[in-house]
């Protein structure tokens, strides 16, 4: 099955259950069902998932236009998470329960938050060797109190109880980033789009600002970081699940530095308006911090693809690449 | 180095005219994988690298595609790495852009001189197919492939740098062909080249900007002709000023069609700034750093973490070159994507000397071997040029805007 063949109806379904006013009003606290039901009815979950486990049996790659539609649509539910872990539990033989699933990729029981961890029933979580399906409660989930309120802390016992299965090669987290990172270059799209519109709609000295050469040059550089992350999304999800740590790290660490550029840009066009809540910017905008601190970010992953590089000092730049960050 | 301003549209742009659903701008470009038959090219021409160059040390390897060694580059023409894209009818190897990204990472990756051939290999060849006659073709490619005619680019004048359509330099037509008088600066090579081709007027004024502006290809030993190399600030004289007074010209110097050197010129830019040496100007810097750390074994984070962080923004940017190539291989010219990755990748390849040399600097009682210091300091001093050859950073930007559909 070809993913662009997907695109547009998923495209089409997200715009029907995730408008922004629905976004707004899920992040203040009301039932994400209205959107979880026909987004879990319409089968796109299982796009992952193994044929023999009922699902599309897509790859990363092939998936990867879906993943960055739900960046683009800021949808306030983990699908792409539950996308991946639909994908592993079924490789393991493991029933995948019905609701959202968040991957949650610290070791340790209290660390750092998972975005949209409030909307979920169930976590991921690495633990040694294994992944353990833990089903949330409300004693296992803290709110950060920060603004959206989604991202929580999963603070599940090392010794978390659950089925088990074995975890991906370069481990849950690199799994993950590859997923933020997708996330992230879905969003971007967004704000390039809102941008340049905004860009050539808004008049000040008599003419569209977007005619001001430094206008035009700022949101050149964004344009560049845009593309840049959306390839390294690309460069993730080549290796597929079972990604290496080099990919993913490439991955997450272009596109965490590209989301700061990127939200950075997007403000600095729009303006006040921009920082306003009823405009929709801030939407993705909030979106690319969250997902840039996610899983680590591009200092964490510059860490673990450096001690490799000089691992291999004998090799040149070129060897490198080629041997570590390709899938 | 030559810098040139494009204020006019690409005749082909697939960003353009197009509403996207979604408007995923430049979706164009994706991740594409080198086929293995080009990916094949690398052994023997890395064999071949290191067999010539084995004792070049580490500063000089630095000056990448500013190192001339015209014997080195009459080695890879014999070796066939000359005018891979080209026919075979014309000496080249029928092969398509992806051959010669992989044989020009290779190149540069290991700082090979290849200066010579250059601008022949990348932009005159791809032009003399395209524009010229078959009697053209049959002169100038085979021995362009033979490593045997170096060409440079004259644009640059005095008075046009990045308002490039207002150059002065004019060629009257005669009984016998052309007559050349004028002026060019900055021109990479020309103190070693066989032929300049020039982007001249053959009528109008500076008023009618890109109307009647041609290409003339100019033989750089016709009488007349005076070059002067310019020594820049690391000492190296890589550029040159160009005379032309009086120089008379056969009829057959026009390439491609008279006042279209405008568009001609254009249609080369994809070549000119699609290329890896757009993200590879400073890796011999950097891979010597990194042997430097690991010699030293040096791990602390703050190093660890900017050797990751160079090597995955390399890894994003060859990603992109390599996309950009997938495009070009398609048979598109895409130049507002080649302006998108040049942009990204010189900044890139200007902030790794800044970076390498706070870390070393950082740990000033460890051994710096003198080899690396000379190499740090070329980059540092070279690397301002990296923005400004090929279109400086700001007209490229200004290329990108035009391409969101601004202004």
């Amino acid at each position: 099955m070809d993913a662009h063949e997907l695109l547009d109806p998923f495209e089409r379904l997200l715009g029907d259950i995730s408008p922004p006013a629905r976004v707004r009003e899920i992040e203040a606290g009301a039932s994400p069902k209205a959107l979880w039901e026909p987004l879990a009815e319409s089968g796109f979950l299982d796009a992952l998932t193994p044929e023999s486990a009922g699902g599309a049996g897509l790859s990363l790659a092939q998936a990867a236009p879906l993943l960055q539609a739900l960046g683009r649509h800021a949808v306030p539910v983990p699908a792409a998470e539950t996308m991946v872990a639909r994908a592993l539990l079924g490789e393991a033989g493991v029933e995948a329960p019905e609701g959202p699933i968040v991957l949650a990729t610290c070791t340790g029981p209290a660390a750092a938050p998972t975005p949209l961890a409030l909307t979920a029933s169930h976590a991921l979580v690495q633990r040694g060797e294994r992944l353990v399906l833990a089903s949330l409660a409300d004693e296992t989930i803290q709110a950060t109190g920060a603004r959206d309120g989604l991202a929580g802390v999963v603070a599940l016992a090392a010794d978390a109880a659950g089925p088990t299965l074995p975890a991906p090669e370069a481990g849950l987290r690199a799994v993950a980033a590859v997923v933020r990172a997708a996330a992230i270059a879905g969003a971007a799209d967004r704000l390039l789009e809102m941008s340049v519109s905004y860009a050539n709609a808004r008049t000040q000295f008599g003419k569209p600002i977007g005619r001001q050469q430094a206008i035009q040059q700022q949101l050149a550089v964004m344009a560049e970081q845009v593309v840049a992350a959306r390839i390294a999304a690309q460069i993730g999800c080549a290796g597929g699940l079972g990604t290496s740590v080099g990919a993913a790290a490439v991955a997450k660490h272009s596109a965490s530095l590209a989301a700061v550029q990127i939200a950075r840009i997007a403000h600095a066009v729009h303006g006040a308006i921009g920082v306003s809540e009823e405009y929709d910017l801030q939407l993705y905008t909030r979106r690319l911090y969250d997902w840039r601190l996610a899983d680590g970010s591009e200092a964490y992953w510059a860490e673990v693809l450096g001690a490799r590089r000089l691992a291999a000092a004998d090799r040149g730049s070129v060897d490198f690449l080629r041997e570590h960050t390709a899938p | 180095m030559r810098c040139c301003g494009r204020t006019e549209w690409p005749r082909r742009n697939p960003a353009r005219g197009r509403k996207v659903r979604g408007a995923r701008l430049f979706d164009t470009l994706t991740l594409s994988p080198l086929p293995p038959a080009d990916e094949a090219l690398r052994g023997p021409v890395r064999a071949l690298i290191a067999e010539r160059i084995a004792d070049l040390p580490t500063d000089r390897r630095a000056r990448s595609w500013l190192g001339f060694d015209a014997g080195f580059s009459r080695s890879l023409g014999q070796a066939g790495y000359l005018g891979l894209t080209l026919p075979k009818r014309y000496g080249g190897a029928e092969r398509g852009p992806f051959a010669r990204f992989v044989v020009v990472e290779e190149l540069l990756s290991a700082g090979a001189p290849v200066a010579a051939h250059w601008i022949a290999d990348r932009q005159s060849a791809p032009l003399i197919l395209n524009y010229g006659t078959e009697a053209q073709r049959q002169f100038y490619l085979p021995r362009i492939c033979r490593g045997d005619a170096f060409f440079c680019i004259g644009m640059s004048e005095p008075g046009s740098g990045s308002d490039l359509a207002s150059v002065r330099t004019a060629a009257e037509r005669t009984d016998r062909g052309w007559r050349l008088n004028g002026q060019k600066i900055w021109t990479t090579n020309a103190m070693h080249s066989d032929y300049m081709i020039a982007l001249v007027r053959t009528s109008g004024g500076p008023a009618d900007r890109h109307a009647g502006l041609s290409q003339l290809i100019v033989d750089l030993r016709a009488p007349g002709v005076t070059v002067r190399p310019i020594v820049d600030l690391t000492g190296d004289a890589h550029f040159a000023e160009v005379f032309f007074d009086n120089v008379e010209l056969a009829p057959d110097a026009l390439i491609g069609s008279e006042g279209e050197g405008w568009k001609q010129v254009t249609a080369e830019l994809a070549f000119e700034r699609s290329g890896p040496e757009r993200i590879y100007s400073s890796v011999v810097l950097i891979d010597a750093w990194v042997r430097h750390l690991a010699a030293g074994g040096r791990s602390d984070p703050t190093s660890t973490r900017l050797a990751g962080a160079l090597t995955a923004r390399l890894a994003t940017l060859r990603a992109m070159s390599i996309a950009v190539t997938a495009r070009l291989a398609a048979g598109e010219s895409p130049v507002i994507e080649a302006s998108l990755v040049k942009d990204l990748g010189t900044s890139f390849e200007q902030e790794a000397p800044g970076l390498i040399g706070d870390d070393l600097a950082a740990h000033p009682d460890e051994p710096l071997d003198p080899d690396l210091y000379r190499t740090l300091l070329y980059v540092s001093q070279i690397a301002p040029s990296f923005s400004l050859r090929g279109g400086t950073r700001e007209i490229l930007r200004g290329i990108i805007a035009r391409g969101l559909g601004l202004r």
